[in-house]
């Protein structure tokens, strides 16, 4: 061949061959990520050093020396020297977090046993089984009739809840929403929340958007006036101011008004969430839709408004977690949210004990931490679902 | 009936009969985006059936033409008469035109969020009306005319772009317009996928499509244009059959950018 000559002519195709297989165990997995220089080698040390020095007292502390319930523990086993958690606390003042002060039904009240312990408040665990079984089927994505779902969660549901809680029809005695509490008032606050705060943000960040001149001034106002005023400001003007505007002798109930505070200020930040994803649709989207005869609204509610959302899912599932976690300052206009429960009981001298408190403060981040982490997992589920742009 | 009467009776048949062959009239039409005159005073008309390629330098306004047709930029002076409905700021006029005249853009624009499939029938059920059944049938027809039908399931962006292009030519036939609108349909495409999307618009052409087409594609302009309108600084510069216009161009600047592109 002549050295010069820099024409090619392939012979013959390379056929397809497998990538070469990388994985080295366990051994070379810690050799590339832990182990891969002296700093690094350095830190790894460092690190699990940290997690010698804090995980076993943990352990312990939650589950080694912890008190579980069980026949015959008492408050004594709390007491001694060295014992972790007191989980029999929690156990014992379960009904309070979740129910509240909601009355017993007057003739379970009276049974013992299992199904009576049920039984005893019937009223919100019907709520709780009937709130389950309409959502689980709504979020899973591959199940039919989601119109008659979405419908029967989103219309009847709320109707169902607000009558078997607060009673005074069909014979149901009747029961003041100051007798709401704990977990129960936290799930309602939250769902309401999101339910409420989601579409209305659409339509203020929309209206953001709007040529004209009233709306969109309107809504700058109402985004920018609840979302510069602190949680806690709305949630004690609903509940102090308010009454002070109101003509005597009239009332909105307490938990309807901290309701409306917290879904209108999360509904603010909503509406900023879903303008970014707006804002990053290229505009070409809504002219392709425009140019096929859609109007406005076909062209949001087809094209426009389900890919802004897809893209701001963990915008969104922020917002939500931050609402749910927020519910716990509506204890500070007397609302006996789950967190309020919880502080109340640590006061409790029937189980006063050295960690009492840390107990329950335990248990009450792990009951939001379960709520918040389910929905952060939910939504990467569904980003993952909906992903259609590499999909192969 | 008096001689005068039926004089202009007959008038009045040939107007609507002009009408009805005329599918696009434009009529001192100016417009600007803020203070730049983007068009200034034109005036064409379009015959049903005719097809239409508008070359030009870029920037010269050729685009914003075509997006005048169907109203994504809106004019400020003059008229434009499509399918004898005038475009004003009415809304529901605005969508009547659109119904009727499609438009294929130069980077697609398909609905990434929705299957090949669905962004076919979307507008046929939920602006038409038209059942999902058969505006199945109808996307699948189409589909096989731009020769795709193998990919209805699959999602855009698993698509090449001439297969994207192809499915945006589809996805506005679906509509059954009359007009077709194309903004510049192979430029944002590797030669070897610029074939297959002229080929297509080339058998839209055989049919008889009413078609405007910009395109940098001489060879397309030649092959099927009834007439080439050449645009410069927002004015048509000069209109022409392609045999003439490409052999013997009158204006100097058509000269000058028919000498840059052709070799």
């Amino acid at each position: 061949m002549a050295k010069n000559n820099l024409a090619f002519v392939r012979k013959d195709i390379i056929d397809e061959s497998p990538a070469p297989n990388l994985s080295k165990g366990i051994v070379g997995w810690s050799k590339e990520n832990l182990f891969s220089s002296p700093s690094n080698t350095i830190l790894t040390i460092i690190g699990m050093a940290l997690l010698l020095y804090i995980l076993p007292p943990l352990y312990n502390f939650v589950f080694g020396h912890a008190v579980w319930p069980g026949e015959g523990v008492t408050v004594e086993a709390c007491r001694a020297h060295g014992t972790g958690a007191c989980w029999a606390y929690i156990d014992d003042r379960m009904s309070f977090f979740v129910y509240g002060f909601f009355p017993k039904d007057a003739y379970w009240a009276t049974q013992e046993g299992f199904l009576a312990s049920i039984m005893q408040y019937w009223r919100v665990n019907s709520v709780f089984a009937v709130g389950v079984l309409l959502l689980v089927p709504l979020m899973w994505p591959d199940l039919k009739y989601k119109t008659v779902n979405a419908i029967l969660f989103f219309v009847v549901y709320p109707v169902f809840v607000f009558y078997m809680l607060k009673g005074g029809v069909f014979g149901l005695e009747e029961v003041q929403t100051e007798s709401w509490g704990g977990l129960t008032v936290t799930l309602i606050i939250g769902l309401v929340g999101i339910v409420v705060s989601l579409p209305m943000g659409i339509v203020l960040a929309l209206g953001r958007q709007s040529k004209m001149p009233i709306i969109k001034t309107a809504c700058i106002m109402f985004i920018e006036v609840w979302r510069a005023v602190p949680l806690i400001t709305v949630l004690f003007m609903a509940s102090v101011m308010l009454p002070l505007f109101m003509p005597v002798g009239m009332t909105v109930d307490k938990l309807l008004r901290a309701l409306v505070g917290v879904s209108f200020f999360s509904a603010a930040y909503m509406a900023e969430v879903v303008r970014g994803g707006l804002q990053a649709l290229p505009k070409g989207q809504s002219e392709a839709a425009a140019s096929l005869g859609m109007n406005y609204w076909k062209s949001m509610l087809f094209i426009i408004l389900p890919q802004a959302l897809k893209h701001v899912i963990p915008g969104i599932v922020n917002s939500f977690i931050a609402l749910f976690k927020d519910t716990s300052l509506v204890s500070i206009v007397g609302i006996f949210d789950l967190l309020k429960t919880v502080q109340i009981s640590n006061l409790n001298l029937d189980w006063a004990s050295e960690n009492q408190a840390i107990t329950g403060y335990l248990f009450a981040a792990a009951v939001f931490w379960v709520f918040c982490f389910g929905m952060s997992r939910y939504s990467l589920m569904m980003e993952d679902r909906l992903n259609t742009s590499h999909k192969n | 009936m008096s001689s005068q009467t039926q004089e202009a009776a007959s008038k009045k048949v040939k107007a609507v009969e002009e009408d009805a062959k005329t599918a696009i009239e434009i009529t001192e039409m100016n417009k600007w985006f803020g203070d730049f005159h983007v068009l200034r005073d034109i005036n064409l008309k379009v015959k049903k059936g005719e097809r239409i390629v508008i070359a030009g330098p870029s920037g010269s306004g050729k685009s914003t033409l075509i997006r005048c047709i169907n109203r994504l930029e809106e004019h400020q002076q003059g008229h434009i008469i499509v399918n004898g409905t005038e475009l004003t700021s009415d809304v529901k006029k605005i969508d009547e035109v659109r119904r009727e005249v499609g438009m294929v853009f130069q980077h697609f624009n398909l609905f990434p969020h929705l299957s090949i499939l669905e962004n076919c029938t979307l507008a046929p059920i939920w602006v038409r009306g038209v059942p999902k059944a058969e505006a199945e049938e109808t996307a699948m027809h189409y589909l096989e005319r731009v020769k795709i039908p193998e990919q209805a399931l699959k999602y855009p962006g698993q698509l090449s772009g001439g297969q994207q292009q192809r499915v945006a030519i589809a996805r506005s036939l679906c509509m059954n317009p009359q007009i077709m609108l194309f903004d510049e349909p192979t430029s944002a495409l590797d030669p070897e996928m610029i074939k297959e999307v002229l080929d297509v618009m080339v058998s839209l052409a055989e049919d008889g499509m009413t078609m405007l087409v910009v395109t940098h594609e001489m060879g397309f302009a030649r092959q099927v244009a009834n007439r080439v309108v050449f645009m410069d600084q927002g004015q048509i510069i000069e209109q022409n059959e392609p045999e003439a216009f490409f052999s013997n161009p009158q204006h100097e600047r058509t000269k000058e950018f028919l000498s840059q592109i052709l070799h």
